[in-house]
């Protein structure tokens, strides 16, 4: 089996959000990335888990710069085979999505993986739009993934509840929580990852159709009110009139 | 023109399509054009999509669309706005709109932007519109700069006003597009609790309730209040409480108008997917607990006290 995961960072869960240059630009001073949740916890392993079953190869690309080579290793260390970088700035996920369609178009892939969205920006589009791009079917928020042979058995969150799904042939599915268990790197596997080939490529010349021009934070909230533990008549009452929420 | 896709899973217009049609015909207004809603289907509840400001109604009624595939949905929804000459497509943020967002985009060359919280402003070069970002600590004001765009809408965060039209309903027939894809089957919670993504009410509890044995006060207190039940993420991976309860930076991100939190710290990947609430009730035994600092109302006490107390000081308002 080929298998394509794609793998993006984002800033560390916990880093502190600020903007820059007019409130215009992220302030990546002092931030810690890390390699996307999604990504790493349930595409990255379940690739890894479906070709230690079947055999063939894991793949990881990325679109980013250079500094991403240390979240790549990482998706190497936890057990892809090879790795490529498209070296440009994912500006945008039509951007980004152009570059991995480009690049997985020839290579043959049976499934092209992508997390269900990116925990900064929440975008939940590139695995759409690789799958329009390649014209293959897309299976949104897979919670579960079996492979036999060329068909595939996707569970899948919807509102409410989950539905089952048979794929034939090659498809991109973005993996949500569920689908695989966290895998930590060993020792070893940071070791052979900086053997394994991360090749790096040009990125496409790509129109930017939708771009981010300005950032705010949210209203503050007014601080908390308590409320004595023993009279909840007095919360009901104002979340009834005062928050107008009952 | 703006075009709407009116969801309808189970033969139904939900609260989500009212909202994104109100959207849409908001959008409509400001720019001085009309408000388009696509079904599939015959759904039930089609007049409400007239009733918050759908100028006309455009029907697909076809066997090959009574299950939802993002290759034919999206083929089919584009080729409507490109016969329409649509400047808008507007989705639901549901997980079918997210399917055929970026699909969408693709196949009408146009620029995207998903979950947005605003009614787009009208810029020389496009249009912008808004929308919150780094898990709700932040907002990001997005342009487009192509003719044409597709928008999925955030729900609960632009209000459904009626605007009463008389929509005629124009019925269209489009190829379906070729699918790999068969749904086996569907598995749904029943009854008349509104699943998470939608609910106005949420009750959620955390690690302070020792284990799932206890979950019956909470149950409770969802059930006096029609509220829809949700928790922190180590009580799902304890598997304490079903996966898609679990709210949070990597669960899901919801946006009710009342969320309360019983016995949950408050970690910031909790807060995450929280805090765009309109209203949050904390309820912890420790002062210290960070939640408080996000909260409207606060409570600390011993939750087995205070949630049946709660519990039933609603049910006396009720009666
Ligand atoms: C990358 C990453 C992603 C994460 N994503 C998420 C996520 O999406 N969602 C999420 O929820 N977490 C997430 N977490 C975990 C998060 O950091 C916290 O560990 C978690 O939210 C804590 O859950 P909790 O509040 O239920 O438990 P605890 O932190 O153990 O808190 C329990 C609380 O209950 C209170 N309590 C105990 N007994 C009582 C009582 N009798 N009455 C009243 N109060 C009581 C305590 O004072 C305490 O504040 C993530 C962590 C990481 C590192
Ligand atoms: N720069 C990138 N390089 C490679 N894959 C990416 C990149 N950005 C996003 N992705 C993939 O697309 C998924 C959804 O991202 P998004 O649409 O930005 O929320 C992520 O979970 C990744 O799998």
């Amino acid at each position: 089996m080929k298998l394509l995961v794609c793998i993006s960072k984002t800033p560390e869960t916990t880093a502190k959000i600020a903007f820059t240059d007019g409130d215009t630009q992220f302030d990546s001073n002092g931030v810690q990335y890390i390699l996307n949740p999604y990504d790493e916890w349930y595409a990255l392993v379940r690739a890894i888990e479906l070709k230690e079953a079947n055999g063939g190869t894991v793949t990881v690309v990325n679109v980013g710069p250079a500094s991403n080579d240390v979240i790549i290793r990482k998706a190497l260390a936890i057990g892809a085979d090879e790795a490529t970088r498209i070296n440009g700035e994912p500006q945008s996920a039509y951007y980004t999505a152009q570059q991995i369609a480009n690049f997985a178009k020839d290579g043959g892939f049976d499934i092209i993986f992508t997390g269900k969205e990116t925990i900064d920006y929440n975008g939940s589009e590139v695995g759409g739009m690789v799958a329009e791009l390649m014209d293959l079917p897309y299976i949104s928020y897979a919670t579960a993934l079996d492979v036999d042979g060329d068909t595939s058995t996707v569970t899948r969150d919807i509102e409410g509840g989950n539905e089952v799904a048979k794929v034939t042939g090659p498809f991109v599915v973005s993996a949500a929580k569920g689908m695989a268990e966290q895998r930590i790197p060993n020792m070893r596997g940071i070791m052979m990852a900086k053997r394994k080939p991360l090749n790096v490529i040009e990125a496409v010349e790509v129109n930017a159709t939708a771009e981010i021009i300005k950032y705010r934070m949210p209203e503050q909230k007014s601080s908390v009110k308590m409320i004595d533990p023993e009279n909840m008549d007095e919360l009901v009452r104002l979340l009834q009139e005062e928050a107008k929420v009952l | 023109m703006i075009l709407v896709y009116a969801e309808s899973p189970d033969g139904q217009i939900k609260k989500s399509a009212i909202e994104a049609v109100s959207y849409g015909a908001k959008t409509a207004q400001s720019m001085g054009t009309s408000c388009a809603a696509l079904v599939f289907g015959n759904p039930e509840g089609m007049d409400s999509l007239g009733t918050y400001g759908a100028d006309s109604i455009l029907q697909i009624n076809d066997a090959a669309f009574e299950k939802m595939d993002s290759q034919i949905y999206a083929k089919a929804i584009a080729d409507v706005a490109t016969e329409k000459n649509a400047q808008i497509v507007v989705l639901s943020h549901s997980s079918t709109g997210k399917s055929l967002l970026g699909r969408i985009a693709i196949r009408l060359n146009a620029g995207s932007v998903s979950g947005v919280s605003s009614i787009p402003n009208k810029e020389d070069q496009g249009i912008s519109v808004e929308k919150s970002v780094f898990s709700g600590k932040a907002l990001a004001t997005y342009q487009i700069n192509s003719e044409k765009a597709v928008l999925s809408l955030m729900g609960n965060s632009v209000k459904a006003e009626e605007m009463a039209k008389s929509p005629n309903i124009e019925t269209l027939s489009v190829t379906p597009a070729q699918s790999n894809v068969e749904i086996l089957e569907q598995n749904k919670q029943s009854g008349d609790i509104a699943p998470l993504p939608e609910a106005e009410l949420v009750v959620s509890a955390g690690r302070g309730m020792k284990g799932p044995e206890n979950w019956g006060i909470i149950e409770e207190l969802a059930n006096v209040l029609g509220a829809t039940t949700a928790c922190s993420r180590p009580v799902a991976d304890s598997g304490w409480r079903p996966h898609h309860e679990h709210v949070g930076q990597t669960g899901i991100a919801i946006k009710p108008n009342l969320y309360i939190a019983a016995g949950i710290s408050g970690a910031i990947q909790h807060l995450a997917g929280v805090n765009s609430s309109k209203c949050i009730v904390v309820i912890n035994k420790d002062p210290e607990a960070p939640f408080f600092k996000a909260a409207d109302y606060g409570i600390c006490a011993d939750l087995f006290d205070v949630v049946p107390r709660l519990t039933e000081a609603i049910k006396k308002v009720k009666a």
